[in-house]
Protein backbone atom coordinates (compact mmCIF):
# COMPACT_ATOMS: atom_id res chain seq x y z
CA UNK A 1 0.00 0.00 0.00
CA UNK A 2 3.14 2.55 0.54
CA UNK A 3 6.27 1.85 -0.86
CA UNK A 4 9.29 4.02 -0.10
CA UNK A 5 12.19 3.24 -2.43
CA UNK A 6 15.52 4.95 -1.71
CA UNK A 7 14.28 8.66 -0.33
CA UNK A 8 16.70 10.94 -0.13
CA UNK A 9 16.03 14.78 1.34
CA UNK A 10 18.63 17.51 1.62
CA UNK A 11 17.66 20.64 3.67
CA UNK A 12 20.15 22.89 1.91
CA UNK A 13 24.17 20.83 2.82
CA UNK A 14 22.27 19.16 5.06
CA UNK A 15 20.80 15.64 4.46
CA UNK A 16 17.33 15.31 6.44
CA UNK A 17 16.99 10.96 5.43
CA UNK A 18 19.11 8.98 2.97
CA UNK A 19 18.01 6.16 0.66
CA UNK A 20 15.19 5.42 3.14
CA UNK A 21 13.33 2.36 1.43
CA UNK A 22 10.09 0.70 3.25
CA UNK A 23 7.22 -1.06 1.81
CA UNK A 24 3.80 -1.45 4.16
CA UNK A 25 1.45 -3.78 3.26
CA UNK A 26 -2.36 -3.30 2.64
CA UNK A 27 -3.86 -3.60 6.62
CA UNK A 28 -0.67 -3.29 8.06
CA UNK A 29 -0.26 -1.11 11.61
CA UNK A 30 3.33 -0.40 11.33
CA UNK A 31 4.90 1.81 13.70
CA UNK A 32 7.60 4.12 13.03
CA UNK A 33 10.40 4.56 15.38
CA UNK A 34 13.01 6.88 16.16
CA UNK A 35 14.50 10.15 18.11
CA UNK A 36 13.76 13.58 17.15
CA UNK A 37 15.28 15.01 15.05
CA UNK A 38 15.98 11.37 12.66
CA UNK A 39 13.84 11.88 10.03
CA UNK A 40 10.60 10.83 10.74
CA UNK A 41 8.29 13.84 10.01
CA UNK A 42 10.12 14.55 6.68
CA UNK A 43 9.83 10.99 5.22
CA UNK A 44 6.07 11.26 6.35
CA UNK A 45 5.72 14.89 4.56
CA UNK A 46 7.38 13.23 1.48
CA UNK A 47 4.44 10.37 1.74
CA UNK A 48 1.73 12.71 2.26
CA UNK A 49 2.70 15.04 -1.17
CA UNK A 50 3.74 18.11 1.51
CA UNK A 51 7.09 18.10 0.18
CA UNK A 52 9.04 15.98 -3.10
CA UNK A 53 12.00 13.98 -2.30
CA UNK A 54 15.25 15.12 -3.41
CA UNK A 55 15.88 11.76 -4.73
CA UNK A 56 13.63 7.94 -4.98
CA UNK A 57 10.22 7.68 -5.17
CA UNK A 58 7.28 7.44 -3.13
CA UNK A 59 4.25 5.63 -3.65
CA UNK A 60 0.46 5.20 -2.44
CA UNK A 61 -1.91 2.13 -3.46
CA UNK A 62 0.43 1.96 -6.50
CA UNK A 63 0.23 5.95 -7.41
CA UNK A 64 3.59 8.29 -7.44
CA UNK A 65 3.35 11.05 -4.81
CA UNK A 66 5.01 13.49 -7.30
CA UNK A 67 2.88 12.48 -10.53
CA UNK A 68 -0.78 11.59 -8.59
CA UNK A 69 -0.09 14.07 -5.81
CA UNK A 70 -3.94 14.47 -5.59
CA UNK A 71 -4.91 11.51 -6.16
CA UNK A 72 -2.61 10.24 -3.86
CA UNK A 73 -3.52 12.72 -1.54
CA UNK A 74 -7.26 11.97 -1.72
CA UNK A 75 -6.50 7.94 -0.23
CA UNK A 76 -4.26 9.55 2.57
CA UNK A 77 -5.60 10.62 6.02
CA UNK A 78 -2.96 12.28 7.86
CA UNK A 79 -2.64 14.03 11.39
CA UNK A 80 0.32 16.30 11.21
CA UNK A 81 2.59 16.56 14.24
CA UNK A 82 1.98 19.40 16.66
CA UNK A 83 -2.04 19.08 14.84
CA UNK A 84 -2.09 22.55 12.95
CA UNK A 85 -5.80 23.60 12.53
CA UNK A 86 -7.64 27.01 12.17
CA UNK A 87 -8.27 28.22 15.28
CA UNK A 88 -10.96 30.80 14.48
CA UNK A 89 -13.33 28.01 13.06
CA UNK A 90 -15.62 25.79 15.23
CA UNK A 91 -15.33 22.53 15.17
CA UNK A 92 -18.00 21.40 13.06
CA UNK A 93 -17.01 23.43 10.76
CA UNK A 94 -13.61 22.65 10.28
CA UNK A 95 -14.59 19.63 9.73
CA UNK A 96 -17.08 20.24 7.30
CA UNK A 97 -14.30 22.50 5.63
CA UNK A 98 -12.44 19.42 5.25
CA UNK A 99 -14.87 17.39 4.05
CA UNK A 100 -15.96 19.66 1.33
CA UNK A 101 -11.99 19.65 0.03
CA UNK A 102 -12.01 16.20 0.21
CA UNK A 103 -14.43 15.91 -1.90
CA UNK A 104 -17.50 13.81 0.65
CA UNK A 105 -20.77 14.88 -1.77
CA UNK A 106 -22.67 17.80 -0.58
CA UNK A 107 -25.32 15.89 0.73
CA UNK A 108 -23.85 13.48 2.85
CA UNK A 109 -21.44 15.95 4.15
CA UNK A 110 -23.35 16.80 7.62
CA UNK A 111 -23.49 12.73 8.17
CA UNK A 112 -19.85 11.94 7.81
CA UNK A 113 -19.24 15.01 9.97
CA UNK A 114 -21.74 13.97 12.13
CA UNK A 115 -19.74 9.87 12.15
CA UNK A 116 -15.78 11.08 12.86
CA UNK A 117 -17.50 13.14 15.21
CA UNK A 118 -18.71 10.38 17.14
CA UNK A 119 -15.95 8.15 16.47
CA UNK A 120 -13.69 10.48 18.04
CA UNK A 121 -16.07 11.88 20.76
CA UNK A 122 -15.81 15.55 19.75
CA UNK A 123 -20.07 15.23 20.73
CA UNK A 124 -19.55 17.75 23.24
CA UNK A 125 -17.38 20.15 21.60
CA UNK A 126 -18.83 20.11 18.39
CA UNK A 127 -20.01 23.69 18.20
CA UNK A 128 -16.70 25.36 19.76
CA UNK A 129 -14.07 27.15 18.30
CA UNK A 130 -10.76 25.20 17.77
CA UNK A 131 -8.78 27.23 19.51
CA UNK A 132 -10.48 27.13 22.68
CA UNK A 133 -10.07 23.43 23.02
CA UNK A 134 -7.71 21.88 25.34
CA UNK A 135 -4.48 20.18 23.51
CA UNK A 136 -6.18 16.67 24.17
CA UNK A 137 -9.26 17.44 22.06
CA UNK A 138 -7.69 19.45 19.00
CA UNK A 139 -5.72 16.10 18.83
CA UNK A 140 -8.80 14.33 18.24
CA UNK A 141 -10.25 17.18 15.94
CA UNK A 142 -7.24 16.31 13.90
CA UNK A 143 -7.78 12.68 14.20
CA UNK A 144 -11.55 13.43 13.35
CA UNK A 145 -10.21 15.51 9.87
CA UNK A 146 -8.35 12.36 9.00
CA UNK A 147 -10.60 9.89 9.21
CA UNK A 148 -12.91 12.19 6.91
CA UNK A 149 -14.09 10.37 3.68
CA UNK A 150 -12.68 7.55 4.91
CA UNK A 151 -9.47 7.30 3.37
CA UNK A 152 -7.64 3.77 3.35
CA UNK A 153 -4.22 5.24 4.25
CA UNK A 154 -3.82 6.49 7.45
CA UNK A 155 -0.27 8.36 8.01
CA UNK A 156 -0.65 9.95 11.93
CA UNK A 157 2.56 12.18 13.07
CA UNK A 158 3.24 11.62 16.92
CA UNK A 159 -0.62 11.03 17.59
CA UNK A 160 -0.49 11.32 21.43
CA UNK A 161 2.17 13.61 22.27
CA UNK A 162 1.46 16.26 24.96
CA UNK A 163 -1.73 14.56 26.14
CA UNK A 164 -2.22 13.26 29.50
CA UNK A 165 -2.56 9.57 30.08
CA UNK A 166 -6.07 8.80 30.18
CA UNK A 167 -5.95 10.38 26.75
CA UNK A 168 -3.26 8.40 25.38
CA UNK A 169 -4.95 5.32 26.68
CA UNK A 170 -8.46 6.66 24.55
CA UNK A 171 -6.33 7.64 21.82
CA UNK A 172 -4.17 4.53 21.30
CA UNK A 173 -7.81 2.47 22.09
CA UNK A 174 -9.25 4.50 19.05
CA UNK A 175 -6.14 3.69 16.51
CA UNK A 176 -6.66 0.31 17.87
CA UNK A 177 -10.28 -0.04 16.25
CA UNK A 178 -9.09 1.58 13.35
CA UNK A 179 -6.14 -1.17 12.31
CA UNK A 180 -9.59 -3.53 11.10
CA UNK A 181 -10.01 -1.41 7.78
CA UNK A 182 -7.14 1.08 7.59
CA UNK A 183 -3.42 0.97 6.72
CA UNK A 184 -1.71 2.86 9.67
CA UNK A 185 1.78 4.43 9.73
CA UNK A 186 2.39 5.51 13.22
CA UNK A 187 5.32 8.01 13.55
CA UNK A 188 6.45 7.97 17.87
CA UNK A 189 8.67 7.96 20.22
CA UNK A 190 6.78 6.55 22.77
CA UNK A 191 8.03 2.90 22.44
CA UNK A 192 5.36 1.02 24.64
CA UNK A 193 2.32 3.07 22.41
CA UNK A 194 3.92 1.61 19.26
CA UNK A 195 4.91 -1.86 21.06
CA UNK A 196 0.93 -2.27 21.70
CA UNK A 197 -0.84 -0.86 18.75
CA UNK A 198 1.63 -2.29 16.18
CA UNK A 199 2.10 -5.59 14.52
CA UNK A 200 5.79 -4.16 12.44
CA UNK A 201 8.10 -1.38 13.64
CA UNK A 202 10.41 0.40 11.48
CA UNK A 203 13.68 2.12 13.30
CA UNK A 204 14.87 5.43 11.88
CA UNK A 205 17.65 6.83 13.40
CA UNK A 206 20.20 9.84 11.63
CA UNK A 207 18.37 9.90 8.53
CA UNK A 208 18.44 5.92 7.40
CA UNK A 209 16.34 2.87 8.51
CA UNK A 210 18.26 0.66 10.82
CA UNK A 211 15.74 -2.15 11.30
CA UNK A 212 12.36 -3.35 10.48
CA UNK A 213 10.78 -5.97 11.58
CA UNK A 214 8.25 -6.81 14.46
CA UNK A 215 8.89 -5.95 18.24
CA UNK A 216 9.33 -9.98 18.59
CA UNK A 217 11.87 -10.96 16.02
CA UNK A 218 13.48 -7.59 16.70
CA UNK A 219 14.01 -9.14 19.95
CA UNK A 220 15.19 -12.35 19.22
CA UNK A 221 17.31 -10.95 16.37
CA UNK A 222 19.25 -8.68 19.39
CA UNK A 223 19.07 -10.86 22.02
CA UNK A 224 21.91 -13.32 22.30
CA UNK A 225 21.12 -14.68 25.53
CA UNK A 226 17.49 -15.22 27.42
CA UNK A 227 17.22 -13.71 30.70
CA UNK A 228 16.13 -15.86 33.35
CA UNK A 229 14.74 -13.72 37.04
CA UNK A 230 14.52 -15.22 39.64
CA UNK A 231 12.89 -14.42 43.72
CA UNK A 232 13.67 -16.21 46.18
CA UNK A 233 14.07 -15.49 50.15
CA UNK A 234 17.63 -16.87 51.62
CA UNK A 235 20.66 -16.40 50.88
CA UNK A 236 21.03 -14.49 47.64
CA UNK A 237 24.96 -14.04 47.17
CA UNK A 238 25.98 -18.16 47.96
CA UNK A 239 23.05 -19.09 45.09
CA UNK A 240 24.29 -16.44 42.88
CA UNK A 241 27.65 -18.49 42.81
CA UNK A 242 25.90 -22.06 42.92
CA UNK A 243 23.90 -20.64 39.89
CA UNK A 244 27.11 -19.18 38.19
CA UNK A 245 29.02 -22.95 38.18
CA UNK A 246 25.53 -24.51 36.33
CA UNK A 247 26.62 -25.40 32.60
CA UNK A 248 24.95 -22.95 30.18
CA UNK A 249 24.77 -19.87 32.46
CA UNK A 250 26.69 -17.14 31.41
CA UNK A 251 26.36 -14.77 33.92
CA UNK A 252 24.72 -14.12 37.45
CA UNK A 253 23.47 -10.55 38.47
CA UNK A 254 22.30 -10.06 42.26
CA UNK A 255 19.25 -7.15 41.27
CA UNK A 256 17.99 -6.54 45.14
CA UNK A 257 17.79 -7.96 48.31
CA UNK A 258 15.10 -8.86 50.65
CA UNK A 259 13.62 -10.51 48.64
CA UNK A 260 16.74 -11.51 46.55
CA UNK A 261 16.38 -11.21 43.07
CA UNK A 262 18.76 -12.45 40.69
CA UNK A 263 18.97 -12.11 37.09
CA UNK A 264 20.63 -15.04 35.18
CA UNK A 265 21.60 -14.94 31.53
CA UNK A 266 21.80 -17.82 29.71
CA UNK A 267 22.74 -19.79 26.39
CA UNK A 268 19.53 -18.75 24.40
CA UNK A 269 19.26 -21.98 22.98
CA UNK A 270 18.54 -24.14 25.97
CA UNK A 271 15.37 -23.59 28.31
CA UNK A 272 17.68 -23.79 31.67
CA UNK A 273 14.32 -22.71 33.91
CA UNK A 274 14.23 -26.55 35.69
CA UNK A 275 17.83 -26.82 36.40
CA UNK A 276 17.84 -23.47 37.76
CA UNK A 277 14.66 -24.36 39.87
CA UNK A 278 16.32 -27.76 41.46
CA UNK A 279 19.63 -25.30 41.83
CA UNK A 280 18.22 -22.81 43.97
CA UNK A 281 15.86 -25.48 45.80
CA UNK A 282 18.59 -27.61 46.43
CA UNK A 283 20.37 -24.79 47.83
CA UNK A 284 18.01 -24.62 50.33
CA UNK A 285 16.54 -21.62 49.55
CA UNK A 286 12.78 -20.82 48.89
CA UNK A 287 11.90 -19.96 45.43
CA UNK A 288 9.01 -17.47 45.08
CA UNK A 289 9.11 -16.80 41.52
CA UNK A 290 10.94 -17.67 38.15
CA UNK A 291 10.19 -15.75 35.30
CA UNK A 292 11.78 -15.38 31.69
CA UNK A 293 12.85 -11.50 31.13
CA UNK A 294 11.66 -9.96 27.57
CA UNK A 295 14.19 -7.62 26.20
CA UNK A 296 11.84 -4.72 25.47
CA UNK A 297 11.43 -2.10 22.52
CA UNK A 298 13.29 0.78 24.37
CA UNK A 299 15.98 -1.74 24.38
CA UNK A 300 16.46 -2.68 21.11
CA UNK A 301 15.72 0.72 20.66
CA UNK A 302 18.67 2.13 22.56
CA UNK A 303 20.99 -0.52 20.57
CA UNK A 304 19.58 0.51 17.29
CA UNK A 305 19.76 4.30 18.35
CA UNK A 306 23.32 4.49 20.50
CA UNK A 307 24.87 1.56 19.03
CA UNK A 308 25.18 0.51 22.63
CA UNK A 309 26.02 -3.24 23.53
CA UNK A 310 22.51 -4.45 25.15
CA UNK A 311 24.49 -7.03 27.86
CA UNK A 312 25.83 -5.05 30.36
CA UNK A 313 23.74 -2.48 32.97
CA UNK A 314 21.81 -4.55 35.35
CA UNK A 315 18.67 -2.87 34.43
CA UNK A 316 16.25 -4.98 32.46
CA UNK A 317 13.25 -3.80 31.47
CA UNK A 318 9.96 -5.94 32.01
CA UNK A 319 7.39 -6.54 28.86
CA UNK A 320 5.91 -3.04 27.85
CA UNK A 321 2.49 -4.34 28.79
CA UNK A 322 1.48 -1.07 31.22
CA UNK A 323 -0.52 1.17 28.79
CA UNK A 324 -0.03 4.04 31.39
CA UNK A 325 4.01 3.94 30.62
CA UNK A 326 4.89 7.48 28.53
CA UNK A 327 8.49 6.75 28.78
CA UNK A 328 10.42 9.48 26.09
CA UNK A 329 13.18 8.26 24.30
CA UNK A 330 15.05 11.28 23.42
CA UNK A 331 18.44 10.39 22.68
CA UNK B 1 -13.46 22.81 -8.51
CA UNK B 2 -14.65 22.06 -5.17
CA UNK B 3 -11.55 22.70 -3.51
CA UNK B 4 -11.38 25.69 -4.54
CA UNK B 5 -15.16 26.77 -3.18
CA UNK B 6 -14.21 24.73 -0.24
CA UNK B 7 -11.07 26.77 0.42
CA UNK B 8 -12.92 29.58 -0.84
CA UNK B 9 -15.63 29.66 1.84
CA UNK B 10 -12.87 29.49 4.46
CA UNK B 11 -10.69 31.92 3.31
CA UNK B 12 -13.74 34.26 3.78
CA UNK B 13 -14.65 32.94 7.06
CA UNK B 14 -11.49 33.38 8.33
CA UNK B 15 -11.58 37.41 7.08
CA UNK B 16 -14.45 37.77 8.44
CA UNK B 17 -13.56 35.99 11.84
CA UNK B 18 -10.73 38.39 12.50
CA UNK B 19 -11.16 42.10 13.14
CA UNK B 20 -8.88 43.19 10.20
CA UNK B 21 -11.48 43.81 8.16
CA UNK B 22 -13.97 45.60 10.33
CA UNK B 23 -10.53 47.99 11.14
CA UNK B 24 -9.96 48.48 7.09
CA UNK B 25 -13.57 48.79 6.34
CA UNK B 26 -14.13 51.36 8.92
CA UNK B 27 -11.04 53.36 8.40
CA UNK B 28 -11.93 52.80 4.27
CA UNK B 29 -15.47 54.17 4.30
CA UNK B 30 -14.35 57.17 6.99
CA UNK B 31 -11.52 59.02 4.76
CA UNK B 32 -13.77 57.92 1.95
CA UNK B 33 -16.77 60.15 3.60
CA UNK B 34 -14.36 62.62 4.09
CA UNK B 35 -12.59 63.40 0.82
CA UNK B 36 -16.53 62.93 -0.78
CA UNK B 37 -17.71 65.54 1.37
CA UNK B 38 -15.10 68.13 1.26
CA UNK B 39 -15.24 67.50 -2.84
CA UNK B 40 -18.80 68.32 -3.33
CA UNK B 41 -18.76 71.27 -0.89
CA UNK B 42 -16.11 72.80 -2.84
CA UNK B 43 -18.22 72.23 -5.78
CA UNK B 44 -21.63 73.62 -4.74
CA UNK B 45 -19.55 76.42 -3.32
CA UNK B 46 -17.52 76.98 -6.63
CA UNK B 47 -21.08 76.45 -8.19
CA UNK B 48 -22.54 78.99 -6.45
CA UNK B 49 -19.63 81.52 -7.43
CA UNK B 50 -20.27 80.42 -11.29
CA UNK B 51 -23.67 81.49 -11.10
CA UNK B 52 -22.69 84.74 -11.03
CA UNK B 53 -20.07 84.69 -13.51
CA UNK B 54 -20.93 82.78 -16.70
CA UNK B 55 -17.19 82.14 -18.16
CA UNK B 56 -16.69 80.23 -14.60
CA UNK B 57 -19.56 77.65 -15.09
CA UNK B 58 -18.49 76.40 -18.90
CA UNK B 59 -15.07 75.16 -16.39
CA UNK B 60 -17.58 72.97 -14.37
CA UNK B 61 -17.09 69.66 -14.18
CA UNK B 62 -18.71 66.98 -11.72
CA UNK B 63 -16.39 64.29 -13.16
CA UNK B 64 -13.49 66.31 -12.92
CA UNK B 65 -13.86 67.85 -9.70
CA UNK B 66 -15.86 65.53 -7.60
CA UNK B 67 -15.33 62.14 -8.88
CA UNK B 68 -11.84 61.77 -9.70
CA UNK B 69 -10.53 63.66 -6.79
CA UNK B 70 -12.63 61.34 -4.36
CA UNK B 71 -11.29 58.40 -6.42
CA UNK B 72 -7.86 58.95 -6.50
CA UNK B 73 -7.23 59.58 -2.62
CA UNK B 74 -9.43 56.31 -2.20
CA UNK B 75 -6.84 54.88 -4.39
CA UNK B 76 -3.98 56.29 -1.61
CA UNK B 77 -6.17 54.93 1.27
CA UNK B 78 -6.20 51.80 -0.91
CA UNK B 79 -2.76 51.39 -1.24
CA UNK B 80 -1.84 51.56 2.71
CA UNK B 81 -4.57 49.48 3.62
CA UNK B 82 -4.59 46.34 0.49
CA UNK B 83 -1.42 44.88 2.28
CA UNK B 84 -3.58 44.67 5.85
CA UNK B 85 -6.24 42.25 3.79
CA UNK B 86 -3.04 39.95 1.95
CA UNK B 87 -0.64 39.89 4.92
CA UNK B 88 -2.35 36.84 6.40
CA UNK B 89 -3.27 35.03 3.30
CA UNK B 90 -0.10 32.45 3.53
CA UNK B 91 1.89 33.92 5.97
CA UNK B 92 -0.38 32.90 8.34
CA UNK B 93 -0.87 29.53 6.98
CA UNK B 94 2.92 29.43 7.65
CA UNK B 95 3.05 30.75 10.87
CA UNK B 96 0.43 28.14 12.15
CA UNK B 97 1.72 25.24 10.37
CA UNK B 98 -1.92 24.55 8.79
CA UNK B 99 0.27 24.96 5.44
CA UNK B 100 0.85 21.62 6.20
CA UNK B 101 -2.68 20.78 6.66
CA UNK B 102 -3.33 22.29 3.76
CA UNK B 103 -1.31 21.31 1.54
CA UNK B 104 -1.73 17.75 1.67
CA UNK B 105 -5.36 17.78 1.44
CA UNK B 106 -6.51 17.17 -2.29
CA UNK B 107 -6.92 20.47 -3.58
CA UNK B 108 -4.42 21.92 -5.73
CA UNK B 109 -1.81 25.10 -5.16
CA UNK B 110 -3.27 26.73 -7.73
CA UNK B 111 -6.42 26.26 -6.40
CA UNK B 112 -5.90 27.17 -3.18
CA UNK B 113 -4.13 30.54 -4.63
CA UNK B 114 -7.13 31.08 -7.08
CA UNK B 115 -9.50 30.79 -4.03
CA UNK B 116 -7.08 32.91 -1.79
CA UNK B 117 -6.90 35.59 -4.28
CA UNK B 118 -11.01 34.94 -4.65
CA UNK B 119 -11.35 35.66 -1.36
CA UNK B 120 -9.30 39.18 -0.60
CA UNK B 121 -11.16 40.37 -4.45
CA UNK B 122 -14.11 40.01 -2.44
CA UNK B 123 -13.24 41.89 0.61
CA UNK B 124 -12.30 44.50 -1.94
CA UNK B 125 -15.72 44.17 -3.79
CA UNK B 126 -17.04 44.49 -0.54
CA UNK B 127 -14.94 47.93 0.54
CA UNK B 128 -16.08 49.01 -3.21
CA UNK B 129 -19.50 48.85 -2.70
CA UNK B 130 -19.17 50.68 0.79
CA UNK B 131 -18.43 54.10 -1.45
CA UNK B 132 -21.72 53.57 -3.64
CA UNK B 133 -24.05 55.13 -1.04
CA UNK B 134 -21.70 58.62 -1.87
CA UNK B 135 -22.01 58.19 -5.87
CA UNK B 136 -26.15 58.17 -4.91
CA UNK B 137 -26.33 61.07 -2.61
CA UNK B 138 -24.40 62.44 -6.01
CA UNK B 139 -27.37 61.00 -8.40
CA UNK B 140 -29.71 62.62 -6.03
CA UNK B 141 -28.15 66.05 -6.12
CA UNK B 142 -26.99 65.96 -9.67
CA UNK B 143 -26.38 64.50 -12.88
CA UNK B 144 -23.72 62.65 -13.11
CA UNK B 145 -22.23 60.57 -16.46
CA UNK B 146 -22.65 57.13 -14.76
CA UNK B 147 -20.89 55.28 -17.52
CA UNK B 148 -17.80 57.55 -16.57
CA UNK B 149 -18.32 56.21 -13.18
CA UNK B 150 -18.17 53.06 -13.21
CA UNK B 151 -15.29 53.48 -15.75
CA UNK B 152 -13.32 54.83 -12.87
CA UNK B 153 -14.90 52.08 -10.25
CA UNK B 154 -13.54 49.51 -12.95
CA UNK B 155 -10.24 50.80 -12.79
CA UNK B 156 -10.08 51.04 -8.83
CA UNK B 157 -11.24 47.53 -9.18
CA UNK B 158 -8.32 46.38 -11.32
CA UNK B 159 -5.66 48.43 -9.60
CA UNK B 160 -7.38 47.02 -6.29
CA UNK B 161 -6.71 43.57 -7.94
CA UNK B 162 -3.19 44.67 -8.64
CA UNK B 163 -2.49 45.84 -5.43
CA UNK B 164 -3.91 42.36 -4.06
CA UNK B 165 -1.39 40.20 -5.99
CA UNK B 166 1.71 41.94 -4.66
CA UNK B 167 0.40 41.52 -1.37
CA UNK B 168 -0.13 38.06 -1.67
CA UNK B 169 3.31 37.46 -3.02
CA UNK B 170 4.58 38.95 -0.30
CA UNK B 171 2.34 36.91 2.10
CA UNK B 172 3.94 33.80 0.26
CA UNK B 173 7.44 34.58 1.91
CA UNK B 174 7.05 35.10 5.33
CA UNK B 175 5.81 33.83 8.03
CA UNK B 176 5.21 36.73 9.81
CA UNK B 177 2.17 38.78 9.01
CA UNK B 178 3.91 42.16 9.61
CA UNK B 179 6.66 41.60 7.54
CA UNK B 180 3.85 40.87 4.37
CA UNK B 181 2.69 43.63 5.21
CA UNK B 182 5.90 45.94 5.04
CA UNK B 183 6.93 44.14 2.18
CA UNK B 184 4.09 44.56 0.10
CA UNK B 185 3.69 47.81 0.56
CA UNK B 186 7.10 48.20 0.18
CA UNK B 187 6.80 47.29 -3.27
CA UNK B 188 3.71 49.01 -4.09
CA UNK B 189 4.81 52.25 -3.09
CA UNK B 190 7.68 51.61 -5.33
CA UNK B 191 5.29 50.53 -8.49
CA UNK B 192 3.25 54.04 -7.09
CA UNK B 193 6.07 56.09 -7.51
CA UNK B 194 8.73 54.68 -10.47
CA UNK B 195 7.40 57.39 -12.69
CA UNK B 196 9.07 59.93 -11.06
CA UNK B 197 11.98 58.12 -13.04
CA UNK B 198 11.05 59.40 -16.23
CA UNK B 199 12.28 63.06 -15.85
CA UNK B 200 15.69 62.11 -15.63
CA UNK B 201 16.28 59.13 -18.23
CA UNK B 202 16.58 58.93 -22.12
CA UNK B 203 13.41 58.46 -24.41
CA UNK B 204 12.89 54.55 -24.52
CA UNK B 205 13.56 53.89 -20.94
CA UNK B 206 11.52 57.04 -19.85
CA UNK B 207 8.28 55.02 -21.87
CA UNK B 208 9.40 52.05 -20.06
CA UNK B 209 9.45 53.26 -16.49
CA UNK B 210 6.13 55.25 -17.25
CA UNK B 211 4.21 52.63 -18.71
CA UNK B 212 4.99 50.49 -15.63
CA UNK B 213 4.04 53.22 -13.36
CA UNK B 214 0.56 51.63 -11.41
CA UNK B 215 -1.20 54.63 -10.79
CA UNK B 216 -0.49 56.23 -14.29
CA UNK B 217 -2.79 53.64 -15.98
CA UNK B 218 -5.46 54.76 -13.08
CA UNK B 219 -5.11 58.33 -14.06
CA UNK B 220 -7.06 57.06 -17.46
CA UNK B 221 -9.69 55.20 -15.99
CA UNK B 222 -10.49 57.92 -13.35
CA UNK B 223 -11.06 60.34 -16.34
CA UNK B 224 -14.17 58.15 -17.82
CA UNK B 225 -11.47 56.63 -20.18
CA UNK B 226 -11.67 53.08 -21.19
CA UNK B 227 -8.42 51.93 -22.70
CA UNK B 228 -7.36 48.34 -23.55
CA UNK B 229 -3.70 49.23 -22.98
CA UNK B 230 -4.60 50.22 -18.93
CA UNK B 231 -6.83 46.98 -18.55
CA UNK B 232 -4.20 44.95 -20.46
CA UNK B 233 -1.54 46.33 -17.80
CA UNK B 234 -3.52 45.59 -14.82
CA UNK B 235 -4.30 42.23 -15.54
CA UNK B 236 -0.57 41.70 -16.79
CA UNK B 237 0.52 42.86 -13.06
CA UNK B 238 -1.45 40.63 -11.54
CA UNK B 239 -1.68 37.59 -13.30
CA UNK B 240 2.54 38.13 -13.09
CA UNK B 241 2.46 38.23 -9.29
CA UNK B 242 -0.03 35.49 -8.91
CA UNK B 243 1.99 33.15 -11.07
CA UNK B 244 5.02 33.92 -8.99
CA UNK B 245 3.04 33.06 -6.25
CA UNK B 246 2.40 29.36 -6.88
CA UNK B 247 6.48 29.16 -7.98
CA UNK B 248 6.87 30.85 -4.53
CA UNK B 249 4.99 28.33 -2.81
CA UNK B 250 6.21 25.42 -5.07
CA UNK B 251 9.84 26.39 -3.58
CA UNK B 252 8.27 26.87 -0.17
CA UNK B 253 7.89 22.90 -0.40
CA UNK B 254 10.77 21.86 -2.08
CA UNK B 255 13.03 23.67 0.77
CA UNK B 256 10.05 22.48 3.22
Amino acid sequence: MIEARGLTKWYGPVPAIQDVSFEIAKGEVVGFLGPNGAGKSTTIRILTCFMPPTAGSAMVDGLDCLENSLEVRRRIGYLPENVPLYNEMTVRRFLSFVAQVKGVPWKDIGREVDRVTDVCGLASVRNRIIGNLSKGFRQRVGLAQALINNPPVLILDEPTIGLDPTQIVEIRKLIQDLREDHTVLLSSHILPEVAQICRRVLIINKGRIVATDTPGALTAQLQKSAKIRLTVSGDGTGLAHALGRLDGVLQVHLEADDPVRLVVETDRSRDLRPALARTAVDYGVDLLELKTVDLSLEDIFMHLVTEEPLEHGGAVAEGVQDPARTEVMDS
Amino acid sequence: MRGFWAVYRKELYALFASPIFYVVAFIFLVLHGYFFYTALAYYSMVSFQAAQNPFMAHQLNLMDMVVRPVLMDVSVVLLLTAPLLTMRTYADERRSGTMELLFTLPVTDKGVLAAKFAGVLTTLALLLVGTLPSMAVLGAVADPNWNAILCAYLGLFLLGSAFLALGMFSSAFTKNQIVAAVLSFGALLFFWVIGWLSSIMGPTSMRLVEYLSIIRHFDTFSKGVLDSRDVIYYLIFTSFFLFVTVRQIESYRWRG
